[in-house]
C-alpha cells in the first residue's frame, strides 16, 4: 500500500507532478555558490527556487514552516561552512536551530527529510547542483507533501 | 500597493534563448501591485537603463524589479538608476534569470519558464514591501591605532603618518623593533637587519604625526569603524623619561645581573637596562622582579648615579585613553616552544642546543658574543655546526601542521654564515623540503650549497651529549641509510606560532583566530589585511607566518586601506541592519548574546502610555555602525521585537508565500 | 599493599634473579605481590608480528583473571609490560576486537585493572619511604639506569617519558647511588636481532656500553630481562668482536635496591651473573 501512495503523485495528478522546492540561500556562500553553477552551466532540476538571505542565521522556523504550510515539497537551507560564515558564528546558530528544529518536525510525524541543512561555499557550485539533485531525487520518492499544507 | 514596474532581461540569448521574455513579461503584469511590465535585450545597457528611468517617470513607478542576472552582479548598477530617477535605491528587487535558471536548465525550457515566472513572482511579492533606506553618516576620527611595534606595525605608522593621519603606536616591549630588530643579517641579500630597521625605528619615533607607547599594552577597546575607544595601560617604568637624557651611567652601573630576555638569555644584564644599544626609545626602564631595591631593600644605586634624579622608584602604571578611527594589529609572532615536546632533542637540557633566533643574536656584532659564533657550554667555536628544519612546523605529531615559511631561508643563511666565520668548519642540514619561493631565495640557497652546506634529506631521531659533542642521529631518506654526526653545536629552526597574548589581543578587540591561532583575515586571497570587523586591520605575522617582504607589503597594504578610510569625512553605513521594535521588545536580552559584533546592548527607555504614569523599562538597541546585517538575532529574538532592514520577516514570508502559490 | 603480580615466562627462566629481587624487595617495602592465577603468556615478540587479534587476546586472558581476583597488575618485565598496557587500550578502544576477545575467552573484560611496571609500583610507596629503608647506601655506585625501549615507547603507553625517563633514576638516588644522564637509556639493545642479524645487536650492545663508559658509569641498572641478558651474557662476544674490554656489571634494580635494604646478595640473585659485580658490590659494602 505505502508504495502505492507513493505513487500518488504521479499517477492520479499525472506525470506533471514535479517536487517543489524553496531553498533560502546565505548571499555570501550558498548564493554565490549557485550562482557559479550557473556561470560554469551546470545542469540541475528545475524543481528548485531560491530565496537570498544575508546569513543562514536569518532563516527563522517559521519560515519553513510557512513554506511547508504553502505546499511546499522541501526546504533547503544553505550557508557557509562551519568556521568560514562571513558573520563568524551565523552558521553555527543555523546548524544547532534547525537541528532542534527537525526533530521537532520529526517529533510530530513529519518526514525529516524533507528539511535539509547543507553548507555550499561560493566555489562549490557542483556541490550545490548535486545537493538539489539528491533532494529532488529523495523527495519524489517521499511523493507531496501533504502532512502540514492546507489543503 | 506600491506601484511596480517589471522588467524582464533576455541578457542577449543568455536567458532569451531558453526562456520565453516576453511571455514571462506579459504573465509578470497581472501580479499584484504590478502596473507596467516590458522586457528589453540589455536591460543594463544604456539604452535598457534608459528604459527604467522613463518608466519610472511615465508609470509613476515606486517599486522596480528587474528580472535578469545575479544581484551579485548588477545590483548597485540598477539601484543608481534609481537614485537617478529619484527613488529610494533599495525600492530595487532582483530577480535572478540567468545563473539561477536559463544557464541551469537549458534542457527543460518548459520547467524552466515556470520557475522563471515564479522567480519574478517573487521578486514582485518583497517589491511590494520594500521600504525606502537610508543609509546612516557617522563621524570619523582621524587617528589610526597601531598594536605592535615591530616591523609591521613601524611601516604601518610611518605609512599612515606620512599620509597625514595621526597614529598612536603602542608596544608592549621597551623598545620597538620587535623580532626583526634582534636578526643579524636578512637573506638573501645579507644586507644587515639592524641596519636597516634602526633608521625606521628612529623615524617612527620622531614623526610629528606618530606617538609612540612603549613598554604599553592596549587594555581595552570599544565602539566601532571609525569611532573606537582605546584604553592603553603605561606600564610604569620606574624612570622618569621626560628627565631621563639616556646617558647610560644607571644601566652601567647596576649591581644585578640577570640572563638578558632581548638575547634569549645568552648574555646578561642589569635590573635598570635597555634591551640594546639602538633601542627606541634609547632609556631605561627598571625590571622590578629582579631590582636588588625590590627584591632586598637596599640599593639605589641608579638613583644616587643619575645625574638627571629620572630614577622614581614609586612610579606607578598609568592609563591613556584615545579615541581612533582605525585599528591595525601587528602583534607578530613568537617561536614554537620545542622545549616542551622535542625530547629527542633534549627538552632544551644541552646547551649546545640552540634555537634560530639565539643564533641570530651570537652572530650579531652587537649580540651577546659582539658576533663570534661560539657553544654556550665552552664560549669555544664549533667545528661542526647542524641544523634542524622544520622543528615545530609540518609535524602534526607533536608541533604544528603548517609550513613557517621562512625556516627554510634562514637556516641557509645560516649555515653561510657558519661557512664564513669558520674556515674548514662542516656544516649539516636535516630537512624535509627545501621551500625557497621568493625572489632570489632559490639561488641564495644553490649558494650555500656550493660554498659547501652538506643538505641531508631526512629528520633526526636523536640528538644526545657524548662528552663535549652532541651525537646527531638521523635517516638520510636520499640514500636510504642511517647518519650519525658528531656535532658541536646544533640549531634547530623552530617555527612560528602567534606572539604570547594574541589570543587575548583577538578576544579584545573580537576577531576570529584560525586553528593555530593566527587572526583570520576576512578573504584568504582578495581581503588579506581586513578582518570581518570593520576598521580592524592587519599586519605581518600575527596572520601567519611570512619573512620581511611580505611582512612590510601587508604593513603598507593595511596602510593604504587605513587611509581609505581614514580619509574620507565621514562614513556611509550600510543600511540593512537589525532594528528593535521597542513597543515589542521585552528587555530579555537574548539577541544580546548571539550578535557576533556585540553591536545590541541594553538601553533604559521612558515609555509614556496614555493615562499611566511615565514608566522605565530596559530594551535592547542596535548600534547600527557595529550591526553587520546578519539577522542572527532576528530569529532569537522570542517578541518578534528585532527585524531585519531589507530582509524583513514580512518581506521574507511573502516570498515563500509567492513561490509556493 | 596488594597488588597483583604477573611474573611472565622471563622470569622463571633466564631471570630468575630479577624474579628474586623483586619478590624479596617487595616484601621488605610491605607490598603483597599475589600471582596472577594460571597466567599466560604475554604474547610478547612472536604473537604481535603475528597475529594481532592473537597479541591482544593472550595478554587480555591475564587481565580477565586479574579483573577477576579484583587486582591491580605490576609487571616486572618490559616487554610483558607493554603488551598488557596495549591490549589494555585495544579492548578499551576497539569494540569489536574487545567483543571477539571477550568471546574467545568467555568471559568479558571491564576495564577495571591498572597496569604498572614495577618501577611504578615501587615508587608508589614513596620515595623518601624508600630512603628510610636504606641502611647501606649506595654510594660508590655510578649507576646508569637503562631503560630500554619497551618500558616507555610508545608515547603514551609507556611509563615514563619516552625521550628522558627518571623514575629508575630517581628509585636509585633515593638508595643513594650517583645516577648518570646518559644518552643510550631509551636505546635499542638489539635484542631481537642477536640470532638474525648477530653482529649488528652486538654493534648495538657495544653502543651502549661504550656510552655508559663514557659517562662514567661503573654500573648499569635495568628493568628488562632481555635488555639485562643481552648486555650481561654478551658482553664477553662484544669484547671479542671489537677487541673492546668491557666488564660492566648489568643489574636489576631491585637488585640494587635490595642490596641498599641491607639484603642478602645471594638471595637477590647477585651470584647469577655473568659479568660478574663482585667489585660493584664490594664497593658499596665498603
Amino acid at each position: 500500500m505505502s508504495v502505492n501512495e507513493r505513487d500518488v503523485g504521479t499517477t492520479t495528478e499525472g506525470a506533471a507532478w514535479e517536487p517543489k522546492i524553496v531553498a533560502f540561500l546565505c548571499n555570501w556562500c550558498s548564493y554565490a555558490g549557485a550562482d557559479l553553477a550557473g556561470v560554469s552551466r551546470v545542469k540541475y532540476p528545475a524543481n528548485v527556487r531560491i530565496i537570498r538571505v544575508p546569513c543562514s542565521s536569518r532563516v527563522n522556523p517559521q519560515f519553513i514552516l510557512r513554506a511547508f504550510e504553502r505546499g511546499a515539497d522541501g526546504v533547503l537551507v544553505a550557508g557557509c561552512h562551519p568556521g568560514d560564515c562571513h558573520y563568524v558564528t551565523g552558521n553555527y546558530f543555523t546548524r544547532r536551530r534547525l537541528t532542534l528544529f527537525k526533530r521537532l518536525l520529526e517529533y510530530v510525524g513529519f518526514e525529516p527529510e524533507r528539511l535539509k541543512v547543507r553548507w555550499v561555499s561560493a566555489s562549490e557550485g557542483q556541490r550545490f547542483a548535486e545537493t538539489v539533485k539528491e533532494m529532488v531525487d529523495g523527495i519524489k520518492h517521499l511523493g507531496p507533501q501533504k502532512r502540514i499544507a492546507r489543503l | 500597493m506600491p506601484r511596480i514596474g517589471v522588467f524582464v532581461c533576455w541578457c542577449g540569448s543568455n536567458i532569451g534563448g531558453v526562456l520565453d521574455c516576453p511571455a514571462i513579461a506579459q504573465e509578470a503584469a497581472s501580479f499584484p501591485g504590478v502596473v507596467f511590465s516590458t522586457e528589453y535585450k540589455y536591460v543594463c545597457s544604456d539604452p535598457g537603463q534608459k528604459l527604467i528611468v522613463d518608466a519610472i517617470k511615465e508609470h509613476r513607478l515606486e517599486r522596480v524589479v528587474v528580472a535578469s542576472c545575479s544581484p551579485r552582479l548588477h545590483e548597485e548598477t540598477f539601484r543608481q538608476v534609481l537614485r537617478r530617477s529619484g527613488l529610494n535605491p533599495y525600492f530595487l528587487e532582483m530577480a535572478n534569470l540567468r545563473e539561477h535558471c536559463s544557464w541551469v536548465h537549458p534542457d527543460t525550457p518548459e520547467q524552466a519558464q515556470r520557475k522563471a515566472v515564479d522567480l519574478v513572482r517573487r521578486a514582485a511579492a518583497k517589491a511590494a514591501r520594500l521600504e525606502p533606506l537610508f543609509p546612516g553618516k557617522i563621524p570619523v576620527v582621524r587617528r589610526c591605532l597601531v598594536i605592535g611595534g615591530g616591523i609591521a606595525g613601524i611601516q604601518t605608522a610611518l605609512d599612515v603618518a606620512d599620509a597625514g593621519l595621526e597614529v598612536l603606536l603602542v608596544e608592549r616591549e621597551p623598545t620597538i623593533g620587535g623580532n626583526m630588530v634582534k636578526l643579524d643579517k636578512t637573506f638573501p641579500t645579507l644586507d644587515c637587519s639592524a641596519c636597516i630597521s634602526t633608521p625606521k625605528m628612529v623615524a617612527a619615533a620622531q614623526h610629528p604625526n606618530i606617538k609612540l607607547y612603549t613598554y604599553a599594552q592596549v587594555e581595552e577597546i570599544t565602539g566601532y569603524i571609525g569611532n573606537f575607544k582605546a584604553r592603553i595601560r603605561q606600564k610604569a617604568r620606574f624612570v622618569d623619561h621626560a628627565k631621563c637624557t639616556g646617558c647610560g651611567t644607571c644601566w652601567t652601573k647596576c649591581p644585578v645581573s640577570v640572563p638578558d630576555d632581548f638575547n634569549l638569555g645568552l648574555g646578561e644584564r642589569g635590573a635598570i637596562h635597555i634591551p640594546f644599544p639602538q633601542a627606541v626609545p634609547n632609556k631605561p626602564v627598571i625590571d622590578l622582579a629582579h631590582c636588588r631595591r625590590s627584591t632586598r631593600g637596599k640599593c639605589g644605586a641608579c638613583a644616587k648615579l643619575c645625574p638627571a634624579g629620572a630614577i622614581d622608584y614609586e612610579q606607578k602604571d598609568e592609563f591613556i585613553e584615545a579615541e581612533v578611527g582605525a585599528i591595525v594589529v601587528a602583534t607578530g609572532y613568537g617561536l614554537f616552544p620545542w622545549e616542551k615536546v622535542y625530547g629527542e632533542y633534549g627538552y632544551g637540557r644541552f646547551p649546545d642546543v640552540i634555537t634560530g633566533l639565539m643564533f641570530e643574536r651570537m652572530v650579531n656584532a652587537s649580540g651577546p658574543t659582539s658576533g663570534k659564533i661560539q657553544r654556550p657550554s665552552s664560549g669555544k667555536e664549533p667545528r661542526t655546526v647542524v641544523f634542524i628544519q622544520c622543528v615545530g612546523s609540518r609535524d602534526e605529531a607533536r608541533g604544528k601542521e603548517y609550513c613557517s615559511r621562512f625556516c627554510c631561508m634562514y637556516t641557509a643563511k645560516h649555515a653561510h654564515q657558519v661557512l664564513e666565520k669558520i674556515p674548514g668548519s662542516e656544516v649539516y642540514v636535516f630537512y624535509i623540503d627545501v621551500r625557497t619561493f621568493g625572489k632570489g631565495y632559490e639561488e641564495f640557497y644553490r649558494r650555500v650549497q656550493d660554498e659547501g652546506a652538506v643538505y641531508i634529506r631526512g629528520r633526526v631521531s636523536k640528538v644526545y651529549q657524548d662528552g663535549s659533542k652532541l651525537i646527531v642521529k638521523g635517516a638520510d631518506t636520499l640514500l636510504g641509510e642511517q647518519v650519525e654526526i658528531a656535532a658541536d653545536m646544533v640549531v634547530l629552526a623552530t617555527g612560528a606560532v602567534p606572539a604570547a597574548g594574541a589570543a587575548d589581543v583577538a578576544r579584545m578587540i573580537g576577531i576570529p583566530q584560525d586553528k593555530d591561532g593566527f587572526f583570520q583575515e576576512a578573504h584568504p586571497k582578495l581581503r588579506p589585511v581586513e578582518t570581518h570587523t570593520g576598521g580592524v586591520f592587519l599586519a605581518g605575522t600575527c596572520q601567519g607566518p611570512k619573512d620581511i617582504p611580505d611582512t612590510v607589503s601587508q604593513a603598507s597594504g593595511a596602510a593604504a586601506k587605513v587611509c581609505g578610510l581614514l580619509l574620507k569625512d565621514e562614513l556611509e553605513t550600510n543600511p540593512l541592519v537589525s532594528r528593535v521594535n521597542e513597543a515589542l521588545c521585552t528587555g530579555c536580552l537574548a539577541c544580546q548574546p548571539v550578535c557576533p559584533y556585540r553591536a545590541i546592548q541594553p538601553v533604559t527607555i521612558t515609555e509614556r502610555l496614555p493615562g499611566q504614569p511615565p514608566r522605565e523599562r530596559v530594551v535592547a538597541r542596535v548600534n547600527e555602525g557595529l550591526c553587520q546585517g546578519c539577522g542572527a538575532c532576528t530569529v532569537a529574538c522570542r517578541a518578534g521585537a528585532i527585524d531585519l532592514k531589507g530582509f524583513t520577516n514580512k518581506q521574507l514570508l511573502a516570498e515563500v508565500d509567492a513561490l509556493c502559490l | 599493599m596488594k597488588i597483583g603480580y604477573y611474573p611472565g615466562c622471563s622470569l622463571q627462566s633466564s631471570a630468575k634473579e630479577y624474579d628474586r629481587a623483586t619478590r624479596l624487595v617487595a616484601r621488605h617495602l610491605g607490598i603483597q605481590l599475589h600471582d596472577i592465577n594460571d597466567w599466560n603468556c604475554c604474547g610478547a615478540t612472536a604473537a604481535h608480528s603475528m597475529d594481532h587479534f592473537l597479541a591482544a587476546a593472550l595478554p587480555a586472558r591475564n587481565l580477565i583473571i586479574a579483573e577477576e581476583m579484583g587486582l591491580d597488575v605490576t609487571v616486572p618485565c618490559a616487554a610483558c609490560y607493554q603488551r598488557l598496557r596495549l591490549a589494555h587500550r585495544v579492548l578499551a578502544e576497539n569494540e569489536e576486537t574487545a567483543r571477539d576477545i571477550s568471546q574467545l575467552i568467555g568471559r568479558p573484560y571491564k576495564g577495571k585493572v591498572r597496569i604498572y611496571s614495577l618501577i611504578e609500583t615501587i615508587a608508589g610507596i614513596g620515595l623518601e619511604q624508600l630512603a628510610a629503608q636504606v641502611v647501606r647506601p649506595l654510594k660508590e655506585l655510578r649507576v646508569a639506569c637503562y631503560y630500554g625501549c619497551l618500558l616507555v615507547r610508545p608515547p603514551g603507553t609507556g611509563c615514563d617519558d619516552p625521550e628522558n625517563p627518571r623514575l629508575m633514576d630517581e628509585l636509585l638516588e633515593a638508595a643513594k647511588a650517583e645516577t648518570l644522564d646518559w644518552g643510550y637509556k631509551n636505546e635499542c639493545c638489539g635484542a631481537s636481532l642477536v640470532f638474525s642479524e648477530r653482529r649488528l645487536a652486538l654493534h648495538l650492545i657495544r653502543n651502549i656500553l661504550r656510552n655508559a663508559v663514557d659517562a662514567g658509569a661503573t654500573s648499569i641498572a635495568c628493568a628488562c630481562p632481555l635488555c639485562q641478558s643481552n648486555l650481561d651474557t654478551r658482553q664477553g662476544q662484544v669484547n671479542k668482536e671489537f677487541g673492546t674490554s668491557f666488564a660492566m656489571p648489568i643489574f636489576y634494580f631491585p637488585q640494587l635496591l635490595g642490596l641498599a635494604m641491607g639484603l642478602n646478595p645471594q638471595d637477590l640473585g647477585l651470584g647469577m651473573h655473568f659479568v660478574d659485580p663482585q667489585r660493584a658490590i664490594k664497593a658499596v659494602s665498603g
